[in-house]
């Protein structure tokens, strides 16, 4: 029998200082993480929740109008416990900027800043994202004026690359090709053609003639810019995964009761155990449930069809359709949430009801958390 | 099957997106059979590794390849290919510059793992320089294929991903990359691309996808339709759903209902049963006036609106040939 999730022992409990809510797009994720955020905030704990991208009127209700990448004060959540509420958006143009000031002199910094490929990679494109996350996450830890983070992970094309962004920087880091391409901008040039023998030639030659020689020296500039950094980088993005991994810190995945979403969060699940990261358990949002379980659909349908026969009472025949329909939408669901116990007995389950409508002021989020805590 | 002319005739890049969970794959998907349709040949792309396009067309995962997937209506055929950064950058390194043993030795000092995974705008530009070459292949005179359909990244990210061109263009002032990014942004932005955002009636994937066409709109791409998925059809009739919401069903007249349905219940049973079903029947008919209104935000838009039916129990092959048809009937296709 699969244990029942109980999210208020994990948020209850004093040593767990972070919670990483994960899953795939489309299944609740930020939802589930301010409900969180809030339940514990108003069960006294000091909290901030992180999020990425929250939809427009959740923001709002939160207070986060402004998108500017620093915490603020969730007013409106009920302090009486003790506890408070910050919450925050990433902003990943402005977090890459601070850790560029933080490692940098100010004049490398303003030429990092300045170089072209700096600006693009900073702003706009995909992947920055989750690196950023994973730098805010370790700054608001360091930071240590919250026992609590709550974090919602990026809409990723896999819902993993966060795991990996402190891994591919390593990665990065260590790369021959880095130092080649930095080769020619150092005077030591020479002692890397000794590594690399006679392939180097041909492999500058190759680069300059796929990105173009404009293209190379801006490149070029901009990692012997970063480089300075390097060290600094690399050693906080090691620091954010052991902090992943430490006991401190439990993941919840969300899903919704679909396939695609279940089979992500089983994906989820045993990567989070490869990893050796914690897992608390599985957030089920959008459970469909009914107070009338004892009229099957099979009778409620062939009910439907007595009366569609005799054209009487067609109120009473919608309304039994629409029961056979759910009833079968809650079959469907909990076949699903079957395959995914069976095959992970492990893992605490906990289902969130679904909602009439979304969830977009406090009154709905401590909905949601009440569905989160003790069954 | 095609009852009317398409809306798209002229298209020949589709490109499908769509929040997490509303079904862009499958709506993908139908429509590259649609397409199929009168012995046309389709390509079906999938960019995010996630296998979709196997899983629904039953089959095993696909490789860096083009495969027959399934037969459009019409016989045409479908074939789909799952694009994989690292071979596509090598396969553009060869075509375009013959790198030969240096192109090798790229790879061997990680130049190519640098490239698809670290630098990270690269995979798109990779991405979206495979699908440019699929959609301007020809054989002999012809196109190699009358229609692609790219299942693409979702609509938080799609402006990004099909502007990453635009992105390249700004880094590279000239030189071979500035050619080639100009091109793929010449297809993008031009009248034979469409691209079309798949939404559910539900609040967030509506607002999503607003803001998905102003921001296509906003970096010129071309907006293709709405698809609305997942509709279903009203089972009461409005004043019963108004009266529903407002909790004014009267509970004799169900019962009495309940019993010539012969679906008996005995008791004090009944009155549970009746208020259970009520409940049900006022949530339906909040979500109905929702839907209402979410249809009128899409309205709001101007583009050409698809509605596919929800397919309750997952949508399988034949599932899938029922949705392309209603693509077709649509004018989607």
């Amino acid at each position: 029998m699969t244990r029942t999730l109980d999210l208020d022992e994990v948020i209850g409990n004093p040593s767990t200082r972070i919670i990483v809510c994960c899953g795939s797009g489309g299944v609740g994720k930020t939802t589930t993480a301010a409900a969180l955020g809030l339940r514990a905030a108003e069960q006294g704990r000091h909290v901030v929740v992180l999020t990425i991208d929250p939809a427009r009127r959740l923001a709002q209700s939160m207070g986060l109008a402004a998108l500017d990448n620093t915490p603020r004060r969730v007013k409106k959540a009920d302090e009486g416990a003790g506890g408070s509420l910050d919450a925050m958006m990433l902003d990943m143009k402005r977090t890459f900027d601070e850790v560029v000031l933080a490692h940098a002199t100010p004049q490398r910094a303003q030429v990092i800043m300045d170089n072209p490929f700096y600006q693009s990679l900073s702003s706009s494109f995909s992947g920055t994202q989750e690196y950023m996350a994973m730098e805010k996450l370790g700054q608001l830890r360091a930071e240590d004026r919250w026992d609590l983070i709550v974090v919602d992970t990026p809409p990723s094309r896999s819902a993993l690359d966060f795991l990996d962004a402190p891994q591919r920087l390593g990665s990065f880091l260590d790369g021959r090709f880095i130092r080649i391409l930095m080769a020619p901008a150092k005077t030591g040039g020479r002692a890397y053609l000794k590594v690399i023998g006679a392939g180097l030639g041909a492999v500058t030659a190759a680069v300059t003639k796929v990105l173009g020689a404009q293209v190379l020296k801006d490149l070029q500039a901009f990692i012997a810019a970063l480089d300075t950094m390097f060290g600094g980088f690399r050693e906080r993005a090691d620091t954010t995964y052991r902090l992943l991994q430490a006991a401190g810190t439990s993941f919840v995945v969300v899903a919704a009761p679909e396939r695609d979403a279940l089979r992500e969060a089983s994906y989820f699940v045993e990567r989070l155990g490869r990893e050796r990261m914690p897992l608390a358990g599985l957030v089920l949002n959008r459970v469909h449930t009914t107070g009338a379980g004892s009229l099957s659909a099979a009778r409620s349908a062939a009910g439907a069809e007595t009366l569609e026969e005799t054209g009487e009472h067609p109120v009473a025949a919608g309304i039994l359709r629409l029961h056979a329909d759910r009833m079968r939408m809650i079959a469907r669901e909990q076949s699903l949430r079957g395959r995914f116990t069976a095959a992970h007995p492990a893992v605490a389950v906990v289902d969130v009801p679904a909602q009439p409508g979304d969830v977009h002021d406090l009154a709905g989020l401590r909905v949601i958390g009440a569905a989160l805590g003790p069954g | 099957m095609a009852s009317r002319e398409s809306d798209w005739e002229g298209v020949r890049l589709h490109v499908v997106t769509g929040k997490g969970g509303t079904g862009k794959t499958t709506v993908a998907a139908a429509l590259a059979l649609a397409l199929a349709g009168q012995g046309r040949r389709t390509l079906l792309v999938e960019v995010e590794n996630r296998q979709g396009i196997a899983q629904l067309f039953d089959s095993p995962p696909l490789p860096y390849e083009e495969r027959k997937v399934a037969v459009g209506p019409g016989g045409g055929d479908v074939m789909a290919l799952a694009v994989d950064p690292e071979a596509a950058l090598l396969e553009y390194l060869e075509m375009f510059y013959r790198l030969g043993r240096a192109g090798r030795a790229l790879r061997r000092i990680g130049a190519i793992d640098f490239a698809t995974t670290i630098a990270p705008g690269m995979r798109d530009v990779l991405l979206t320089g495979k699908v440019y070459e699929a959609v301007r292949r020809r054989v002999g005179a012809a196109p190699a294929y009358d229609a692609v359909v790219l299942d693409a990244p979702p609509t938080g990210r799609i402006t990004r991903f099909l502007g990453v061109n635009a992105e390249v263009a700004g880094l590279a002032k000239v030189g071979p990359i500035r050619g080639q990014a100009d091109a793929i942004m010449g297809l993008l932005t031009s009248p034979q691309t469409a691209v079309h955002v798949v939404t559910l009636l539900e609040e967030m994937p509506v607002q999503e996808t607003v803001d998905a066409v102003a921001d296509l709109r906003g970096a010129g791409l071309p907006v293709g339709g709405i698809v609305v998925n997942g509709v279903r059809s009203p089972l009461l009739k409005q004043a019963d759903l108004t009266a529903a919401a407002r909790g004014r069903l009267d509970p004799a007249v169900l019962t009495a209902g309940l019993e010539a349905a012969g679906v008996a219940v005995r008791g004090g049973r009944v009155e549970r049963l009746v208020d259970s079903l009520l409940a049900e029947t006022a949530e339906h008919a909040a979500r109905v006036a929702l839907e209402k209104s979410e249809r009128r935000t899409l309205r709001a838009l101007d583009r050409p609106t698809y509605e596919l039916p929800l397919v309750a129990e997952g949508v399988d092959l034949g599932g899938l040939y029922a949705l392309a048809e209603h693509l077709c009937r649509q004018g989607a296709a």
